[in-house]
C-alpha cells in the first residue's frame, strides 16, 4: 500500500497529540508547533488530493485491524482532499494574519491553550472531512462545538462570554437533535457506516417500509446541523460570537467551524441517506425557503449596523442562506454551487474579519464606522484587503464571489419555474442590498477626514501583510481560474456516489 | 453665495450620516420635536387662560390647532413608548407560550416516531445484523477481553474512544480558560472572597470519615480500572470513582495536604502523558492493522489479568485522565486552579 494512503489518519492523530502536549508548553513554542502542524495539514492534503486525482477513485483506511462494519474507517476521495486542503490553507492564513491581536486579546498565561484549541479544532476539521462513520462525526462534532465554543470564550470580556454561553447553548442542542437522528437511524438500518447506512435505507425506501420514522430522522439531522450552521432562524448566536471574539477565532468560526458543518451535511445526503431519498424527501424545499430568507433578513439586518464586525457577522447570516438555497434546488448543479459557495466565502469572510481588526487597530479599536473613517489610509494592506473582500461578496466580476453569484444563477435556471422565480428575483436583492453595505463600508473606510487617529510610526506587521496577500490571491484565484476547483467538485461528488 | 439653510435636511446629507453610521434621522427629529411640544404647551397654558373671552377666531382657530397637535404628539408618543411598555410584556408572553407549544410538538413527534420503531428485543431487528453477530460470536477471541464492551470500545471502534478521551481533555482546557486564576494579586483576592475560609475546618467527623473511606474509594476505582477487560466497568467508571476519593479528601483535609502530590506541576505530568501514550498506542495499532502487518501485542488467556492487548495499559491510560479531570473540576470551580 502507498505511504500516501496513510497521510489522513497521521494529520488528525498528530493533531490531537499536538494540542495535547501544546497545553504544558510556552506560548511561543505552542504556536510554532500548531504552525508547523497545520503546514503539515496543508502539504498532506495536497499528496492526498493528487494521489487521489491520479488514481481517479476514493480510498478507504480502516482504523485498526478489524474491516469496516466492525471496525472504524476512514475515507479520501477528491472532495475529501479538496476540503481538507481548503481548511488547513484558511487555518493558517487566518492564525497568521490575527496573530499579533492574540498577544492583545488573550491573558498572556493563556495563549498556549488558544494554540491547544486550534490543533484539537484542525483535528476536528479533518476527521469530520474524511470519516466514513456516522459516530465518529459524531465524537468530532462534539470536539468542534467545545473548541469553538473555546475560541470565543477565550477573550475574557463580558461580550465574549455572553456570545459563548449564547454558541454553547445553541450548538449543543443542535448537537442533541443529531445524536438523537444518528440514534434512531442506527435503530432502522442497524449500521453505522455510512455506505451501508445508504444500503439500507435506499431498501427501505424502495419496499416504503418506516417512510415515517425515516422522515422525522432526515429533518432530525438536517435542522440539528442547520442550527449549528446558522441557517437563517437560527442564527441568533452568530452575530455576537463572531462581533466580539479575537480576529483569528472569527475567521475560524465563520469560514471552518460552520463550513465543517455544511460539508457534513452534504455527505450525509449523498453518503448517508441517498441523493434520491433525500431529494424526494421535500426537507429541500425547507432549505430553499430558509436560505432565501435568510439571504434576505441577513442583509437587511446588515444594512442597520452601525458596528463593522457586526454587519460583516449578519452578512454571514445571508451567505448562508446561499449555501442552503443551492442546496434547496436539489440538483447535482445546485450542490456544485453551493460547494463552491462554501470555498468562495470562506476564502472572503475570513479575510474581511482579519482585515477589519487591522482597520480598527488604526482607529483607537473602535469598530463603528464613524471611527473607522480613513483607516484604510493609516493600514494601507488592511484597506486594499477589505475592499478585495467587499467587492468579491458583492459579486463584482474577477473575485471568486462572481463566480458562486453565476453558478448559483445558472443552477436556478435548472430547476423548477417557481424555484427558479423566486431564487432569481431574490438574489438581485440580496446582491443589491450586499453593494449597499459593502460599498457604505468602503466609502467610509476611505473617507479622509478622521484625523484624530494619524499614527506616523504604525506598521502592519510582516505576518499581517502576509496574511492579507496570499487572501488577496486567492480571491484572485478563485475568481479568475476557477476551473480547475469546479472540475474537482464535480468529480468529487461523482466519487460520492 | 449663501449656504442653503435645509443643507441638514437634504438627501446627500442624509445619505452621508448613513454612510458615517451616525444617528438616523427620525431619532433626531424625534428628539427635536418633543422639545418644540414642551414649549408650545407652556405658551397655550400661559396665554390662553387669562382673557378667555377677547380671543378672535384666528386665536381659537389656532388654539385648536395646538390641541390637535397635542394630541397627535401624546398619540404619537403613546405609539413610540408601546414595545417598551406593553409590546415587550406580550412578546415575552407569547414568546413563553409558543416555547412550550414546539416543546411540546417536538415532544409529541418523537414519541410517535417511537413507536414507529422496530419493537425493542426482537431477533428480527435491523439492529441484529452481522456486526453484532460477530462481536458475540468472535469478539473473546479477537480481542482477548472477557467484558465484551470494552473490547468494542477499546479495540474495535477505539478510534472513537480516541476522540472521546479528547473529549474530556478539550473540555478541562475550556474551563481552565475560563476560571484559572493566574495573576497572584487576583488569586489572593480570590482567596479571601473563597467560601473555604467560612467552613468549618478540621472537622474530626469528615477527618475520621474520610481517613476510612478515602483509600477504600480509591482501591475500588484501582480494582474497576484494572479489571475493565474481565468485568463490567473500565477507564472511564474507575477514573470517575478515583476522582471522587481525590474530591472527598481534599474536602477532609484541605488543599494544601492535597496539593503536596496533586499540584499544577504533576498534574500537567499525569494528564498530558496517558493521553500522549493512548495516541502513539492506538497509532501504532491503527497503522499495522491499515497496512495488514502483524502488531506483535500478545493477547494473552482470556479471563487472566494480564490479556486482552493493548485494552489494559489503555484502560489505565482512560482513568488517570478521568480522575485528574474531575479532580481538576474541582479545584478549578472551588478556587481556579491547584
Amino acid at each position: 500500500m502507498e505511504f500516501v494512503r496513510n497521510l489522513p489518519f497521521i494529520c488528525i492523530v498528530s493533531a490531537l497529540s499536538t494540542g495535547v502536549i501544546s497545553s504544558v508548553l510556552k506560548p511561543r513554542v505552542a504556536k510554532l508547533l500548531s504552525f508547523l502542524l497545520i503546514s503539515g495539514s496543508c502539504i498532506a492534503s495536497v499528496l492526498v488530493l493528487a494521489y487521489t486525482m491520479q488514481t481517479g477513485e476514493a480510498f478507504v483506511y480502516s482504523m485498526g485491524h478489524f474491516p469496516a462494519p466492525w471496525g472504524n474507517e476512514i475515507r479520501a476521495g477528491v472532495m475529501e482532499g479538496v476540503m481538507a486542503l481548503f481548511f488547513s490553507v484558511i487555518m493558517l492564513l487566518s492564525l497568521l494574519g490575527g496573530e499579533k491581536y492574540l498577544k492583545v486579546d488573550i491573558e498572556a498565561s493563556k495563549q498556549n491553550l488558544y494554540f491547544v484549541l486550534v490543533d484539537l479544532l484542525l483535528s476536528s476539521l479533518l476527521a469530520l472531512v474524511y470519516t466514513n462513520d456516522l459516530f465518529t462525526a459524531y465524537v468530532f462534532v462534539e470536539i468542534n462545538t467545545i473548541a469553538a465554543g473555546g475560541l470565543i470564550m477565550v477573550r475574557s470580556n463580558g461580550h465574549s462570554m455572553l456570545a459563548a454561553t449564547k454558541y454553547m447553548i445553541m450548538s449543543l442542542l443542535g448537537s442533541g437533535l443529531l445524536l438523537i437522528g444518528i440514534s434512531l437511524q442506527y435503530d432502522l438500518t442497524g449500521h453505522l457506516l455510512m455506505s451501508n447506512i445508504q444500503q439500507a435505507v435506499g431498501e427501505l425506501a424502495a419496499q416504503g417500509e418506516y417512510a415515517m420514522p425515516l422522515t422525522v430522522i432526515i429533518g432530525l439531522i438536517s435542522v440539528g446541523i442547520a442550527i449549528k450552521s446558522a441557517l437563517f432562524p437560527f442564527h441568533a448566536w452568530l452575530p455576537d460570537a463572531y462581533g466580539y471574539s479575537t480576529a483569528s477565532s472569527a475567521a475560524i468560526l465563520s469560514s471552518l467551524v460552520s463550513k465543517a458543518y455544511l460539508f457534513l451535511l452534504i455527505k450525509i445526503i449523498y453518503r448517508v441517506i441517498g441523493t434520491e431519498v433525500f431529494w424526494d424527501s421535500k426537507i429541500t424545499n425547507v432549505f430553499f425557503v430558509l436560505g432565501v430568507a435568510g439571504m434576505l433578513f441577513g442583509s437587511v439586518s446588515a444594512n442597520k449596523e452601525t458596528d463593522m464586525r457586526r454587519m460583516i457577522a449578519f452578512s454571514s447570516v445571508a451567505q448562508i442562506g446561499y449555501i442552503y438555497m443551492g442546496l434547496g434546488f436539489g440538483t447535482q448543479l445546485g450542490v456544485t454551487a453551493a460547494v463552491f459557495h462554501i470555498f468562495s466565502h470562506a476564502a472572503t469572510k475570513s479575510m474581511l474579519f482579519v482585515a477589519c481588526r487591522g482597520l480598527s487597530e488604526v482607529s483607537g479599536n473602535w469598530k463603528e464606522f464613524s471611527e473607522l473613517k480613513g483607516s484604510g489610509y493609516r493600514n494601507k494592506i488592511a484597506g486594499a484587503a477589505f475592499t478585495v473582500g467587499a467587492l468579491s461578496m458583492v459579486g463584482v466580476p474577477l473575485f471568486a464571489g462572481f463566480i458562486s453569484k453565476l453558478f448559483l444563477t445558472s443552477a436556478a435556471l435548472e430547476t423548477v419555474s417557481l424555484k427558479m422565480a423566486i431564487a432569481l428575483i431574490i438574489l438581485a436583492i440580496s446582491t443589491v442590498l450586499n453593494a449597499l453595505y459593502f460599498i457604505r463600508a468602503v466609502i467610509s473606510i476611505y473617507t479622509p477626514r478622521n484625523e484624530k487617529y494619524q499614527d506616523s510610526t504604525f506598521r502592519p506587521g510582516i505576518t499581517f501583510c502576509a496574511g492579507m496577500v496570499c487572501f488577496i490571491f486567492i480571491n484572485f484565484a478563485l475568481g479568475l481560474a476557477s476551473n480547475p476547483l469546479i472540475k474537482a467538485i464535480e468529480q468529487g461528488l461523482r466519487m460520492f456516489s | 453665495m449663501k449656504p442653503r439653510s435645509d443643507y441638514e435636511r437634504s438627501l446627500w446629507r442624509r445619505l452621508v450620516r448613513f454612510v458615517d453610521g451616525e444617528m438616523p434621522e427620525a431619532a433626531k427629529l424625534h428628539a427635536g420635536e418633543s422639545g418644540r411640544n414642551g414649549t408650545g404647551k407652556k405658551s397655550t397654558g400661559s396665554g390662553a387662560e387669562p382673557l378667555p373671552e377677547q380671543e378672535d377666531k384666528r386665536e381659537r382657530h389656532r388654539r385648536l390647532e395646538r390641541a390637535h397637535e397635542k394630541e397627535a404628539a401624546s398619540m404619537l408618543e403613546r405609539y413610540r413608548n408601546w414595545p417598551k411598555e406593553h409590546g415587550v410584556r406580550i412578546f415575552g408572553r407569547l414568546y413563553a407560550v409558543a416555547a412550550v407549544m414546539l416543546c411540546l410538538i417536538i415532544i409529541v413527534t418523537l414519541l410517535v416516531t417511537v413507536s414507529y420503531l422496530p419493537e425493542f428485543g426482537q431477533s428480527d431487528n435491523p439492529n441484529n445484523n452481522e456486526v453484532v453477530e460477530r462481536y458475540n460470536a468472535h469478539g473473546l477471541e479477537e480481542t482477548g477481553a472477557t467484558n465484551a464492551v470494552a473490547g468494542m470500545i477499546l479495540d474495535y471502534r477505539a478510534f472513537d474512544t480516541l476522540g472521546e478521551s479528547h473529549v474530556l481533555f478539550i473540555a478541562a482546557c475550556c474551563v481552565m480558560i475560563l476560571l484559572r486564576l493566574d495573576d497572584t494579586k487576583d488569586r489572593k483576592r480570590a482567596e479571601e472572597e473563597n467560601d473555604r475560609l467560612y467552613e468549618p475546618k478540621n472537622d474530626k467527623i469528615l477527618q475520621l470519615a474520610a481517613k476510612i473511606l478515602v483509600p477504600v474509594i480509591i482501591l475500588f476505582g484501582i480494582f474497576v480500572i484494572l479489571n475493565g477487560h474481565l468485568s463490567p466497568g473500565g477507564g472511564f467508571s474507575g477514573g470517575a470513582i478515583i476522582g471522587a476519593g481525590l474530591i472527598l479528601y481534599v474536602n477532609a483535609f484541605g488543599f494544601e495536604k492535597a496539593g503536596r502530590i496533586m499540584n499544577r506541576k504533576n498534574y500537567a505530568v499525569i494528564s498530558v502523558v496517558p493521553l500522549l501514550f493512548y495516541a502513539v498506542a492506538k497509532s501504532y495499532s491503527f497503522y499495522t492493522g491499515a497496512n495488514h502487518l502483524e502488531s506483535g501485542i500478545p493477547k494473552g488467556v482470556p479471563g487472566a489479568i494480564l490479556s486482552g492487548g493493548l485494552i489494559l495499559p489503555l484502560n489505565i491510560c482512560v482513568g488517570i485522565v478521568v480522575a485528574c479531570t474531575m479532580y481538576h473540576f474541582y479545584t478549578l470551580f472551588r478556587k481556579g486552579g491547584m
